[in-house]
């Protein structure tokens, strides 16, 4: 019946060749680690910069200016922070996925990460754009919800294109996004726990399943 | 009775040529090194392999360049996906049979 064993390992050929030729299966676990660590990073400082603005509000005994220059002077120290948590966790991600495509020697640089990228960017730029506008407005209670939403629907998005349990991290941010949008204020917290603590454990799931020697 | 090998393609019994029109059949082109990194073999052998498929019609050649070097994509034709659709189904006929 050698036969047999020979239509089925065609059969796997197929469905193998068709995985690794449509998914970018590089992404490393130490890339969502890192990324989730400097987001906690991140969070810590935004936290500090938030509970000393209440303080430095008095502002050497003149009466603080209208609040919403407070509030704006704050809006822009937060995005600045979150700003350079963003690049961080982006450069070393994909540090570590540079690093792991080059042992598979999958070109990191092929169709298959063009995709993805190209796939993820769809709901960041808007989800982006989106947020700047909301900045602008001043609705800062729902930036945070925001940005963990459309960032969701970009892993969701992204789930096809590498790695499927992708996704369900994705499902977890958007449960995180939409909880928040009804705990304005505390968003903070829910931002430390989507992109810190659910991509350190992500990273940590990918490592053992994927990585381990 | 029906003979279920009948459906079977002979062209599709190599496992590089299996190996290039799966990848093909999942990306609307891929080029020549991406191909070879897929399968793991050499040029020339990629080369005549995608040469037959060719021949048989199941895949569209592009040749371009990317700046002076040689770029040139392959993508499956509506003959090579039915084909290759054929293929599937013959294979899976085969393995319900043997239980």
């Amino acid at each position: 019946m050698t036969d047999a064993k020979q239509h089925l390992e065609a059969i796997q050929d197929i469905r193998q060749m068709m995985e690794r030729s449509s998914r970018f299966i590089s992404l490393s676990g130490w890339s969502g680690i890192a990324a989730g660590l400097c987001a906690l990073v991140g969070a810590h400082f935004a936290n500090r910069t938030i509970h000393s603005s209440y303080i430095s509000s008095y502002d050497g005994g003149r009466i603080h200016g209208t609040s919403g220059s407070i509030a704006r002077l704050l809006t822009d120290q937060l995005f600045h922070i979150a700003l350079v948590t963003f690049v961080a966790a982006f450069v070393l991600a994909f540090l570590f996925t540079y690093v792991r495509s080059r042992r598979q020697n999958i070109p990191i640089w092929g169709t298959s990460s063009r995709r993805l990228l190209f796939n993820v960017s769809i709901p960041m730029v808007v989800g982006g754009l989106f947020i700047l506008k909301l900045l602008e407005v001043g609705a800062y209670g729902l930036v945070a919800p925001g940005c963990l939403i459309f960032y969701g629907l970009a892993l969701v998005n992204a789930s096809k294109y590498t790695l499927g349990e992708i996704r369900y991290l994705g499902f977890g941010q958007l449960i995180l996004g939409v909880m928040n949008c009804w705990a304005i204020g505390y968003g903070i917290y829910f931002w430390a726990i989507g992109f810190g603590i659910l991509h350190i454990l992500y990273g940590t799931l990918m490592l053992w399943k994927y990585e381990r020697k | 009775m029906k003979n279920p090998i009948e459906h079977l393609n002979k062209i599709f019994d190599s496992r590089i040529r299996l190996g290039i029109m799966s990848a093909l059949m999942v990306n609307d082109e891929v080029n020549f090194n991406e191909l070879k990194e897929l399968i793991q073999v050499t040029d020339g052998n990629l080369a005549s392999h995608l040469k037959t498929l060719e021949e048989s019609n199941y895949l569209k050649v592009k040749k371009g360049f990317v700046g002076r070097k040689t770029n040139t994509t392959y993508s499956v034709t509506k003959a090579g996906e039915k084909a290759f659709k054929i293929h599937l189904q013959a294979l899976e006929e085969m393995i319900k049979n043997m239980s």
